[in-house]
C-alpha cells in the first residue's frame, strides 16, 4: 500500500482556464522565439534530432541557440507518463502520483550549507535576579554526514514526510567531490526507509550511486519496478539556458530510466519578469524545454514537473521565499502541471527568517497551506529550512511537522451527507430533551477515531510559551528511536563495491 | 465472583459506561453491562455499599483522575465516568439511606438571576455527583429568593454559583449578602465559578472559595471535607 498522503477534494485555483492557456501559448513562443541558449553539445544534438531549429552563438564559451516547435513539446509532454511511482524501501513509504489527482506528498528538502544547532541557555532577570528563563539560542555551523545521518533519522519518524530529500550539504574535510554523492546516498537511505531523492555533485558518481540503490533494493529489475532513488535535476538556468553540466547529469539518469525532476527556479524580478504573467510563461517554458529533452533521450523516462519559482527581495535582491508572490507562482505552476497532465513537484515552507521564531512561523505557515490547498503532488516543502535555501535546523522541522499534521486534518473532506445527518438530527433532538442539553457524550467515539484535531503538541502550561524546549524534547525522543538500517549482508556489499563511502558510517563495523 | 462484579465496576467506570449500550473507550467492552446494571448485581449479590464505593467507583475515578491529568484522558471521558458514577450513587441512594451512611455532603448549585449560561455550571454538576456529593441543580437565571429557600429548607453544606457575564456576577454579592440578612450564612459555604470571576472578586462579596473549572470545585470541596 503507498503511502496515502493529502488528497485536496477541490484544490485552490488562481487561475482560469482562459490564463492557463494563455500561459500555455506564450510558452510555445517563447521555446520559438528566443528559445533556449543551450551550453550543452549532446541537448542540442538531440534537440537537432527531432526538429529543433539550432544556431551558434559566438562567444567565449561554446552555445547554441535553440528553437524548439510546439509539436515537439507536445509530442513530448504525451509520451511522459502521467503517473510515476517513487518507491522505498519500506514499500509502504510507496508514492504514487497522478498528474490529474491532487494527492499531496509532503517531502523535505533542499540542501542546505548551514546546520542550525539548538540550545537553552538560561537568562536572569537583571532587575529581580530570583527570576529565570530558559531562551533557545541558535548556532549556525557547516553540515556534516552526522547531521545528514541525524537528519534522516529523525525525518524517518516524521509522521507526515512522506519522502526524504537530503536536508544539508556534507562538509567534513574526509567528504571530496568524487565521494560526496555516495556518502550522501548512504547516510540517507541508510537512517530512513522514505523515498530518498537527490541531485548529484559529480556526473561520474551516478552509477555509483545506482549500483548502490540496486544492492539496497534487490537487483537492477528490482530498482525498476521500486524505484527507492531518484535525482532533481536543475538543468535550465534562468533565463532560458540549458546548462552544460546539469544537463549531462539529466540525459544520463533519463537514460537509466530512473525518476527526475526537471527543476526551475527563476526569480521575478532579475531571472525573469517581475510581473506574473512573465515569470509564468517563461518558468513553463523552462520547464518544458526540460521535459522535453528528457523524453527525446528515452521516451517514457518518468518526470515531475518541477517547479521553484521566487521573487526577488527588493532590498537585497536575493530570494524572497516569505513573499506572498512566491506562493502565488507556486499554485499557478500546479495548475499548469495539471494542465499537461503531469505530476508536479513544487515548493513551499520556506522562509526568509534565519531562525525559528514566529517571522518564520508565518512565512512557512502562510505558504505550506495556500500551496498544499492547490493539490501539488510531490510538495517538496521545506521541513527546517530558514534562510531561504541557507540553513537547516532539525528543530524546525519537527515543528514543521506538527504544523503539516493540522493542514491535514483542514483539508480533509467534508462529511456531510443523508446518513450523517440523519445521525446528528437524531442527536440534537435527543440532546435537547435532557436537562442538561449538552452534546459532550457524543464527542468521545469521534474524540477516538482521530477526527478532531488535537491540542496544539507543543502547548505549555500556563501562560509560558514553552514551544522551542517541548519541540526539543519530541526531537531528541524521536532520535532515541532506532531506525531500521541496511542489513549487514547488503551493508557489507555495499562496502566491497561501491568506493568511497566512509568506513564510519557501516553501523555492522562500529558495533552500534 | 463479588471481586469480579467490583472490578467489572471499576473497569466500567474507567471506560465511562454508564450502561451497557455505552462504547465506552474501547470496543472490548461493547454490549456488556455497565456500571447501571452491574449496580443491580452488586446490590443483589449483597456487596456493601461502601466496597463498592471504595473499590469500585472511587477506585475508577482515581484511575481516570491519573488518566486525565497525563492528558490521555479528555473532560469528555471525565464526564462520562463521573455520570456512569453519578447513576450508581443514584441507585446506590436508598441502600445508603437505610445503612445510614453519610454522602460526602448536599451540594447547590445554581446560575444567578439574569444569567441563562450553563455549561459549566452543569459539568461541574456532573463531576461532583461522580465525586461522591449529592448534588441539587437550581438551574439558571435563578432569583435570589430561591437560592435562599432552598438553604433554608434543604440545608446543603455547600452552594455553587456560577455566572459567565460581567453584568451578572454581581448577583453572586446579592446572595450572598440576602443569606447574612437571612442568618443561613454560616450553615453554607459558598463557591463561585464561571468566566467573569476571580479569587478577588470571590474575597471581594465574602464567598469562601473561587473554583476556577469543575475540577477544581471538586478539589475544593474535598478540601473542606478533609479540614472539616
Amino acid at each position: 500500500m503507498p503511502r496515502k498522503g493529502i488528497l485536496v477534494d477541490r484544490p485552490y485555483e488562481r487561475l482560469t482556464r482562459e490564463q492557463v492557456e494563455l500561459i500555455h501559448q506564450a510558452s510555445m513562443q517563447i521555446l520559438t522565439d528566443p528559445g533556449l541558449i543551450s551550453f550543452n553539445r549532446e541537448a542540442v544534438d538531440i534537440l537537432h534530432s527531432h526538429g529543433a531549429a539550432v544556431e551558434s552563438i559566438a562567444g567565449d564559451h561554446q552555445s547554441w541557440q535553440v528553437k524548439i516547435p510546439e509539436q515537439v513539446v507536445l509530442s513530448a509532454i504525451d509520451s511522459a507518463p502521467k503517473t510515476v511511482k517513487l518507491g522505498a524501501r519500506n514499500p509502504d513509504n510507496t508514492l504514487i502520483m497522478h498528474g490529474d489527482e491532487p494527492r499531496v506528498y509532503l517531502v523535505t528538502g533542499s540542501e542546505t550549507n548551514i546546520w542550525l544547532d539548538v540550545d537553552f541557555p538560561t537568562y536572569v532577570n537583571k532587575a529581580d535576579p530570583t527570576r529565570e528563563i530558559r531562551m533557545p539560542e541558535f548556532k549556525p555551523r557547516r553540515g556534516t554526514v552526522d547531521d545528514l545521518c541525524q537528519s534522516a533519522h529523525v525525518c524517518e519518524h516524521l509522521e507526515m514526510v512522506d519522502g526524504y530529500i537530503r536536508t544539508v550539504n556534507i562538509q567534513d574535510r574526509d567528504i571530496t567531490e568524487e565521494n560526496k554523492d555516495v556518502n550522501k546516498f548512504f547516510a540517507s537511505l541508510n537512517n530512513n526507509t522514505k523515498h530518498f531523492m537527490s541531485g548529484l555533485t559529480s556526473l561520474k558518481q551516478l552509477d555509483n550511486v545506482v549500483r548502490m540503490a540496486e544492492l539496497i533494493a534487490g537487483g537492477k529489475k528490482a530498482l525498476e519496478d521500486n524505484p527507492i532513488i531518484s535525482f532533481i535535476t536543475c538543468l535550465v538556468k534562468s533565463p532560458l539556458q540549458f546548462v552544460d553540466d546539469t544537463t549531462d547529469t539529466f540525459i544520463e539518469v533519463c537514460r537509466r530510466g530512473l525518476p527526475i525532476v526537471v527543476s526551475s527556479s527563476p526569480q521575478a524580478g532579475t531571472t525573469a519578469p517581475i510581473r506574473e504573467a512573465g515569470i509564468m510563461a517563461q518558468i513553463n517554458a523552462e520547464v518544458l524545454a526540460g521535459i522535453t529533452l528528457g523524453q527525446l533521450v528515452k521516451p517514457g523516462t518518468p518526470v515531475l514537473y518541477g517547479s521553484v519559482p521566487v521573487r526577488a527581495r527588493m532590498d537585497t535582491l536575493g530570494d524572497s521565499y516569505g513573499s506572498v508572490e512566491t506562493s502565488q507562482y507556486n499554485i499557478d505552476c500546479v495548475q499548469m502541471a495539471r494542465f499537461y497532465g503531469l505530476p508536479n513537484y513544487s515548493t513551499s515552507g520556506v522562509c526568509d527568517s534565519k531562525i525559528p521564531g514566529q517571522q518564520s512561523s508565518i512565512e512557512r505557515l502562510f505558504s505550506d497551506i495556500v500551496v498544499a490547498m492547490s493539490g501539488p503532488q510531490y510538495l517538496h516543502c521545506a521541513f527546517g529550512l530558514l534562510d531561504c535555501n541557507s540553513v537547516f535546523c532539525l528543530l524546525q522541522a519537527v515543528l514543521d511537522d506538527a504544523h503539516f499534521k493540522m493542514i491535514e486534518l483542514f483539508l480533509r473532506q467534508p462529511r456531510i451527507d443523508q446518513t450523517e445527518l440523519e445521525a446528528v438530527l437524531k442527536q440534537i433532538r435527543e440532546v435537547v430533551a435532557t436537562p442538561q442539553k449538552l452534546y459532550i457524550g457524543y464527542i468521545r467515539p469521534v474524540l477516538r477515531s482521530g477526527e478532531i484535531s488535537g491540542l496544539y503538541p507543543f502547548e505549555g502550561g500556563g501562560e509560558a510559551d514553552d514551544v522551542f524546549e517541548l519541540a526539543y524534547e519530541r526531537m531528541k525522543e524521536l532520535l532515541a528511536r532506532p531506525v531500521e538500517h541496511i542489513d549487514p549482508e547488503t551493508t557489507a556489499r555495499i562496502f566491497e563495491e561501491i568506493p568511497g563511502v566512509l568506513p564510519r558510517l557501516n553501523i555492522y563495523e562500529r558495533g552500534d | 465472583m463479588n471481586k469480579d462484579i467490583i472490578a467489572t465496576i471499576k473497569e466500567n467506570v474507567i471506560q465511562g459506561r454508564k450502561t451497557q449500550e455505552d462504547v465506552g473507550i474501547d470496543d472490548s467492552l461493547e454490549g456488556a453491562p455497565g456500571v447501571v446494571e452491574l449496580m443491580q448485581q452488586a446490590l443483589e449479590s449483597n456487596i456493601s455499599p461502601q466496597v463498592i464505593i471504595t473499590k469500585g467507583l472511587t477506585a475508577g475515578m482515581q484511575v481516570v483522575g491519573e488518566k486525565y491529568s497525563t492528558k490521555e484522558y479528555f473532560i469528555p471521558d471525565m464526564l462520562a465516568s463521573a455520570e456512569a458514577v453519578g447513576a450508581a450513587m443514584d441507585i446506590m441512594k436508598p441502600v445508603l439511606e437505610s445503612a445510614n451512611v453519610e454522602t460526602k455532603g448536599k451540594f447547590a448549585i445554581a446560575t444567578v438571576k439574569g444569567d441563562i449560561h450553563d455549561i459549566g455550571k452543569n459539568i461541574v454538576a456532573i463531576l461532583l455527583k461522580g465525586a461522591g456529593y449529592e448534588v441539587h441543580d437550581l438551574g439558571t437565571d435563578v432569583p435570589t429568593e430561591k437560592v435562599v429557600e432552598f438553604v433554608r429548607e434543604e440545608k446543603p453544606g455547600y452552594l455553587g454559583l456560577s455566572a459567565l457575564l460581567t453584568t451578572t456576577m454581581t448577583e453572586m454579592g446579592v446572595v450572598i449578602k440576602a443569606l447574612e440578612e437571612n442568618k443561613l450564612r454560616s450553615s453554607v459555604k459558598v463557591l463561585i465559578g464561571g468566566a467573569a470571576v476571580s479569587d478577588e472578586f470571590a474575597q471581594e462579596i465574602g464567598a469562601d472559595a473561587y473554583c476556577a473549572d469543575a475540577f477544581d470545585a471538586v478539589r475544593v470541596l474535598d478540601g473542606c471535607q478533609q479540614t472539616g
